[in-house]
């Protein structure tokens, strides 16, 4: 089944707040070799980005599922660092779906507020949906 | 200490890290990744890989340590809230990094001076990084300065 094109243009509802605690940012900064545990990596924000493509991946039409899909692209700009009492949510929009062969290059921005609805980091990510196999 | 009294070209950290299994177990707990074609070599081979791989973001997030910790460590006078911090990080996932069940895979990330603004006050790092001596990101680029705004 091919990746829907109608998808492209669609904002997902939020997701549910993220709620960053001490013990999540010392397991990330463990997981990718940090040397302070108490600083969340640069990286951190994609745990956001994850429970949105989680709830894209969910909707019943995209003709895709996770196990066909590899990272292309990914980027990050942080208005500020995600720091511990942090509660997260993440708006994903689908910005362009684009068909090459047998597989799809599928391509979202996720804004990342905290609970006071400001923007913490805008993540923009671009993924290869490899036909079925 | 201000930015544009870096050197383009100049290196300013590298480090070598090797990845094991655990590695990417470890990885998908803490980001929720729970992809199995991280994890499980027969999901691997059945979606056509040659193997198990690391998670793209393991590789972009371990490759942007050596600069938190040489921009950690860049003036001591300044604290976190007021030294230069990094603004927008992004990269291209060119090759998988392939994690053997047994001799696991090494990192090799050298970060260089790519480009500096002195007016904006922000320096771009670029992280050449590869695995078994072929480039496994590409365009890895890091902007670094004191503000978003």
């Amino acid at each position: 089944m091919p990746v829907n094109p109608d998808l492209q243009g669609r904002t997902l509802p939020p997701t549910a707040p993220v709620v960053v605690t001490a013990e999540r940012i010392a397991a990330f900064a463990a997981a990718v070799g940090a040397s302070d545990p108490g600083i969340a990596p640069p990286t951190f924000a994609i745990v956001v980005q994850q429970a949105a493509l989680d709830a894209l991946l969910a909707e019943p039409d995209t003709g895709f599922e996770i196990r066909n899909v590899v990272h292309a692209e990914q980027r990050f700009a942080a208005r500020r660092p995600v720091v511990a009492g942090d509660e997260l949510t993440g708006t994903m929009t689908v910005t362009a779906v684009r068909t090459v062969g047998s597989n799809a290059m599928v391509s979202a921005e996720t804004v990342i507020a905290d609970a006071s609805g400001e923007t913490v980091t805008t993540a923009t990510s671009t993924l290869l949906v490899g036909g079925e196999s | 200490m201000r930015l544009d009294e870096l050197a383009v070209g100049e290196v300013v950290a590298e480090r070598d890290v090797h990845l094991t299994r655990a590695s990417l177990v470890a990885y998908a707990d803490a980001s929720g990744d729970q992809n199995p074609i991280h994890q499980d070599e027969a999901v691997a081979k059945a979606v056509g890989l040659p193997g198990v791989i690391a998670h793209g973001m393991l590789t972009m997030g371990l490759a942007v340590q050596p600069v938190v910790d040489w921009l950690g460590a860049l003036d001591p006078a300044e604290s976190a809230e007021t030294g230069p911090r990094i603004l927008e990080y992004g990269v291209r996932f060119t090759r998988m990094v392939l994690v053997d069940a047994d001799s696991g895979a090494d990192v090799h990330i050298v970060a260089k001076v790519g480009a500096i603004d002195a007016e904006a006050d922000t320096a771009r790092i670029d992280l050449a990084v590869t695995s078994g001596d072929e480039t496994v990101l590409g365009k890895a680029q890091v902007l670094v300065g004191r503000s978003a705004d």
